[in-house]
């Protein structure tokens, strides 16, 4: 029996835009994954303590606020300290180009800019993930 | 973390490792092979938490009721596991888990360990593993475990048998409803709450509620009360838990705690045998090719269903009778 694929879906920071949070949760669920979605206003520790509990696969960050630099990297941190590292860190929002350049090159997973067409999302995960359903 | 054999999460398990906990968790939530004797090591370690189930219609406020009662849990110093449920999709599988939206002041505290958990196709208001699931944090050393179902109508009413002490929670705006629920959530309450009683017509509800738990059938010696809440600002929880407890000691010292929770356990063996049974059953050869040979012969009137199930029987049990 294949695992379920399971999602944390987080807002971290004091940025409120969570529409596309919302978008992309639900496109996950419709692809038949089980998404844990945390609302808004999230420190990088709380996200990263909710995925230990959950037990993901990958935290998907939604951020718009031009916070991305601090915020990408912290969460990486703090899985990385609490024996993690192996919980994909992915998601989107208004990143620069030259920004996603230095994440990717942390380790950090796929960033999405505005318009990606969800189906891409679902498809990333999917290729990322092929022993989940 | 993920290459761990099962003897080595076990370890972490028992010293307060939460990552192996959510593994454990995780396991048995995917019903894998490892299941059974991960929840067989841990099983001398259960049975002393003490669990809450908390229930209502959608958005009644369970989920923040759920973290204002885990945060008095907490200033008496006693450790919490919440495990909130919430409906898969039955188009896609899929789920949005949202409960921890109103439980995010609890996240970094490391006594408290929060599980969403997607129904999977089960109906009655919880998912399929829930119980083992609190069976899990009930060995990681929790004092309460808290249960929230998925928003209720009246037939999902699992959590009567998982939880010790099940809280209906309604609003004032239940009264219209009220009538309909009588035959579900009007039954299986031991404490009820009226939340969002900032809002008109709680006192109303409160009486409602109370008129109805008079004509219910009493078969113990538990009138449940009624209490109203501000789950928002945390009004009234104090007093909410403390009739839980209430009842709680009532349990204990009618003994009807230990009375429940071995019927919780006979029912928990009848479950077993008979999922191995059927499994049993039609894993033996041929039997599921000729239930499904039989079919045609059944749809065109040859003979009946029970004929069909006399003949696969018999090729599994010999000439014992079906019927007892
Ligand atoms: C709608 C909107 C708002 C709404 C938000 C409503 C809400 N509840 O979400 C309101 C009016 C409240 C608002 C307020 C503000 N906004 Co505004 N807002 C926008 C706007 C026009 C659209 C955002 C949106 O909802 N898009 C639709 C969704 C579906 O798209 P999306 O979020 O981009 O998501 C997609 C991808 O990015 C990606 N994605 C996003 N998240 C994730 C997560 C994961 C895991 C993955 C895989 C993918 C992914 O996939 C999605 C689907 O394609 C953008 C401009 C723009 N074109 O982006 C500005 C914008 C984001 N806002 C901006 C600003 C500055 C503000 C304010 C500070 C304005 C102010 N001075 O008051 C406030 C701050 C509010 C706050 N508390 O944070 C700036 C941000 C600038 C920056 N980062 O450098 C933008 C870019 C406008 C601009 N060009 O200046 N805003
Ligand atoms: N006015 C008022 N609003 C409340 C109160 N309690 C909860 N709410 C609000 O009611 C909404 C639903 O609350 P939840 O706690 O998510 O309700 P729920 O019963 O868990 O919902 P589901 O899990 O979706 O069934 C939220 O917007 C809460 O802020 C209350 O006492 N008063
Ligand atoms: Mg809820």
């Amino acid at each position: 029996m294949k695992k379920k694929l399971r999602i944390l879906i987080a807002k971290p920071g004091l940025d409120g835009h969570d529409r596309g949070a919302k978008v992309v949760a639900r496109a996950l669920r419709d692809a038949g994954f089980e998404v844990i979605y945390t609302g808004l206003h999230q420190t990088p520790e709380m996200i990263a303590e909710a995925a230990i509990q959950e037990d993901v696969d990958a935290v998907g960050l939604s951020i718009l606020s031009g916070a991305h630099m601090t915020l990408f990297p912290e969460v990486m941190r703090l899985l990385k300290e609490k024996g993690a590292d192996d919980i994909l860190v992915f998601g989107g929002g208004i990143i620069p180009k030259e920004d996603m350049e230095v994440l990717y090159r942390m380790g950090c997973g796929q960033l999405f800019g505005p318009g990606t067409p969800t189906q891409e999302i679902v498809d990333y995960l999917k290729e990322k993930f092929p022993d989940r359903v | 973390m993920s290459g761990l054999t099962t003897k080595e999460l076990l370890e972490r398990f028992r010293v307060g490792d939460r990552r192996a906990c959510a593994q454990i968790i995780s396991f048995v939530e995917n019903g894998a092979p490892e299941a059974t004797l991960l929840l067989d090591e841990l099983y001398p370690m259960m049975g002393r938490a003490y669990r809450i189930g908390v229930t209502g219609p959608p958005g009644a406020g369970k989920s923040t009721l759920v973290e204002k009662l885990a945060m008095e849990c907490r200033r008496q110093g006693k450790k919490v596991g919440i495990v909130a449920v919430d409906p898969s999709s039955p188009f896609s599988g899929g789920a949005v888990l949202g409960d921890r939206v109103r439980m995010s002041s609890l996240f970094t505290d490391p006594e408290v360990y929060i599980r969403s958990m997607a129904t999977r196709g089960s109906l009655g208001g919880l998912a399929g593993r829930t119980k083992e699931v609190c069976d899990i944090l009930d060995a990681f050393g929790k004092d309460f475990i808290i249960v929230e179902t998925v928003g209720v109508g009246q037939m999902e009413l699992d959590i009567a048998e998982a939880a010790d002490s099940t809280v209906v929670v309604l609003v004032p705006e239940s009264g219209d409803a009220i009538q309909t629920l009588k035959a579900g959530l009007m039954e299986i309450g031991e404490v009820y709450c009226v939340n969002k009683s900032d809002r008109e017509g709680a006192d109303r509800m409160v009486m409602e509620i109370g008129t109805m738990l008079e004509m219910r059938a009493k078969n113990d010696g538990w009138m449940p009360p009624v209490v109203k809440t501000v789950a928002t600002t945390g009004k009234g929880v104090e007093e909410l838990f403390n009739k839980i407890l209430a009842h709680r000691r009532y349990l204990e010292e009618s003994n009807r705690l230990s009375e429940r929770r071995r019927k919780v356990i006979r029912n928990e063996i009848e479950r077993i045998i008979e999922e191995r049974l059927r499994e049993v059953f039609y894993h033996q050869p041929g039997v599921r090719k000729r239930l499904e040979e039989m079919v045609s012969d059944v749809e065109q009137r040859k003979v009946s269903p029970y004929q069909v199930a006399d003949m696969l029987w018999k090729m599994y049990f010999g000439n014992e009778q079906r019927r007892v």
